[in-house]
């Protein structure tokens, strides 16, 4: 029975409660947006066997998220050249705030958290400059805008942080395009990508460039892991003959490491990678081919492991043991020991991205 | 196929499922194939020589430019289209595979298992085009002989095995696109969405590779890089690749398509009367204007049958593949 100073202890404990966490939001486990068969863009909260855990409309098609460190909170974005992003409350799938990118400014379609989580980076184009740009926004303040930084580079298209830390790594892909031209590259003959680690008073700690004869070869997608390796996802805008790497591992202060799959198989991968993605287990490492509708798998030092077939599969997480991907055809799928298994099938075309929470 | 034949072809009712596509164009396809591959290397068993052996050996790259654009399943398993078809091969990984294999008279092609284990750059329709057709290799030996044998019982190795695992297997696993347990066609239409994008990717193939890739630029054209230019074959590919797409996509449907099988008629037309076998013509003005009023027509094509086949079909292009970031 409750007694008077029992009901007095709960009410004091419920008022120092600390705020909501991931394992409040109903564990979902993924954010992925996806195209409906009306024609709807929506993005959708997953959880780790695939069911669906919320739904939010979006105005535009969307692209990747950033998920808060600690609190059921995430950014989606819009889809390049897209000018807004939205703040999830994923405990419950509401909109917290909407973001609108400055003046002269859109987003590339993904961002990171600080480490303690109240800052928030986008990655920006400056397109009247043509300079990537690092926008910070801050959570305690409602999420307002207070400053920038350059990216290092031409076109920053995802961002991320390096766990346990607050450095950030960029991926400034090199191509050069104008809200104006939609995403005709403008500077095909100029372009150079490289992959540059922020550090928290936002100077370049290091800046990595690929050979030469790669300056075409865009650094567009990361992955992390926990001891500093990042995994980075290529699309080859050169010579379409070529066939140039399209997965990169590297560790600040190494030369990077360039991993293929044999020719046969490389080849169909038609010079683009869509997503890259460390395993549950962080022993390895695949890449996304929706060209090729398949997934190439490495290990962490960019020996080839296999590879499965999917159609037009793009989005790609850690999953237990192994990894979870998603396609345009609706399909969520697990994929471990080398073998794909259907997780869920949905009405939908999930796009791009499949965005780990936790 | 003259143009009276692909009239009566698109005029016909066709029906309007993977099972049609399977019955009358892939497995068929396959077949001869196999066939066709299998009497290339009865051939070369009994005469090595160039002048016994391109007859047979065109024959059999006819019948695969009837099913190479069906890039998946069997097709794909152990690389096999990316061996049967190295292509393109802008570095001249195919004869330096090639030379170097004579040039030691390496004897790891005297088992089929050593010619498997060679680069895929060395196996296939394209190296035995560079051992029949190129002066650089026109001194017959006993040892290029024997490569020849080698690479056509390999090249009939890998059309059986496609044809073997249609047949044993894979068009059922189509067929039961959906059903409980098959997790490679997780829903009925998967399989049709899979030929669907067979179909879009054969077009973009042959607008972007066998068309673009001789095209060049302006300025610097490229007539070298034309698909099999050695075996004169250029423009042939070009249609038979045209027909065999027109083809899937009438097994694939029995809508209306208008506007697809106007493209087609003008596509096929562009294509059999371009008179320019090797596409040599894309170094000159006049020329590489002829070619390039076939590639918008194969890109017409690819639109026309994306939009109107697609509809029709409750399916559309990858929407990852189509459209990244």
């Amino acid at each position: 029975m409750t007694t008077r100073r029992g009901l007095l202890a709960t009410l004091l404990a419920a008022s120092a409660m600390p705020a909501l966490t991931w394992a409040d939001a109903g564990s979902p486990a993924f954010l992925a947006a996806a195209a409906e068969p009306d024609g709807a863009y929506a993005l959708f909260g997953l959880s780790a066997d695939g069911q669906d855990r919320f739904r939010i409309p979006l105005p535009t098609r969307g692209h990747a998220a950033a998920a808060h460190p600690t609190a059921p909170e995430a950014v989606a974005f819009a889809r390049r050249p897209g000018t807004f992003a939205l703040v999830i409350d994923c405990a419950n799938g509401r909109v917290l705030h909407r973001l609108d990118s400055p003046a002269g400014r859109h987003f590339y379609g993904h961002g990171a958290f600080s480490g303690d989580g109240d800052l928030l980076f986008t990655t920006e184009n400056d397109y009247g400059t043509g300079q990537g740009v690092i926008g910070i926004w801050q959570r305690s303040a409602a999420y307002r805008r207070i400053g920038e930084r350059p990216s290092g580079g031409i076109g920053p298209h995802e961002v991320l942080r390096l766990p346990g830390s607050d450095m950030l790594v960029v991926a400034n892909g090199g191509t050069l395009t104008h809200p104006d031209s939609d995403r005709t590259i403008l500077n095909l003959a100029t372009m150079q990508p490289n992959l540059a680690y922020l550090d928290p008073d936002g100077q370049i700690a290091e800046m990595l460039h690929l050979a030469p004869a790669l300056h075409q070869n865009s650094i567009r997608h990361l992955a992390a892991g926990p001891g500093g390796q990042v995994a980075f996802a290529l699309q080859w805008e050169g010579e379409a003959a070529q066939f140039p790497p399209l997965l990169g591992l590297h560790q600040r202060g190494q030369p990077p490491v360039l991993a293929m799959a044999p020719a046969a198989v490389h080849r169909r991968m038609d010079n683009y990678a869509g997503s890259v993605s460390l395993s549950g287990d962080g022993r390895k490492v695949a890449i996304t081919s929706p060209r090729g509708g398949l997934v190439c798998i490495f290990g962490m030092d960019g020996t080839y492991a296999g590879m499965v077939e999917r159609q037009d599969v793009c989005g790609i997480g850690p999953g237990p043991g192994g990894f979870v991907t998603t396609d345009g055809l609706g399909g969520i799928l697990a994929l471990r020991d080398g073998q794909l298994a259907p997780l869920a099938l949905r009405p939908r075309a999930w796009d791009n991205h499949l965005v780990a929470l936790t | 196929m003259k143009l009276a034949v692909l009239l009566a072809l698109l005029a016909a009712p066709v029906a309007a499922d993977t099972g049609q596509a399977i019955a009358d164009h892939i497995l068929p396809g396959y077949a001869r194939f196999a066939a066709e591959t299998a009497a290339l290397h009865a051939v070369a068993g009994a005469d090595c020589t160039p002048a016994a052996l391109q007859a047979p050996y065109n024959s059999a790259f006819d019948a695969w430019m009837g099913v190479s654009h069906l890039r998946l399943g069997p097709a794909e398993q152990d690389s096999r289209t990316a061996t049967i078809a190295f292509w393109p091969d802008e570095r001249g990984a195919t004869p330096r595979a090639l030379a170097d294999l004579i040039a030691l008279s390496d004897p790891v092609i005297d088992t089929a298992e050593g010619v498997q284990s060679l680069s895929i750059a060395g196996r296939g329709l394209f190296a035995l085009e560079f051992l029949l057709y190129d002066p650089a290799f026109a001194d017959q030996t006993p040892y290029s002989c024997a490569l020849i044998r080698a690479l056509t019982a390999d090249l009939a190795h890998m059309a059986a095995g496609i044809n073997a695992d249609w047949q044993g297997g894979y068009a059922d696993l189509m067929l039961t696109a959906g059903a409980a347990g098959n997790i490679t066609y997780l829903a009925g239409t998967e399989a049709t969405q899979a030929l669907f994008t067979a179909l879009a990717t054969g077009l973009e193939f042959t607008k972007d590779q066998r068309l673009g890739r001789p095209l060049g630029t302006f300025d610097r054209p490229r007539p070298n890089w034309a698909e099999a230019w050695r075996s004169g074959r250029s423009q042939r590919n070009v249609l038979l690749s045209l027909q065999a797409l027109v083809a899937l996509a009438d097994a694939l449907s029995d809508g209306e398509t208008p506007l697809t099988d106007a493209a087609a008629v003008r596509a096929i037309g562009l294509a059999e009367t371009l008179d320019d076998p090797i596409l040599a013509g894309v170094a000159d003005p006049q020329g590489r204007l002829r070619v390039e009023i076939l590639q918008q027509a194969v890109q017409a094509l690819r639109d026309a049958m994306v939009a109107e086949l697609g509809a029709a079909l409750g399916v559309s292009a990858g929407f990852n593949a189509a459209d990244g970031d």
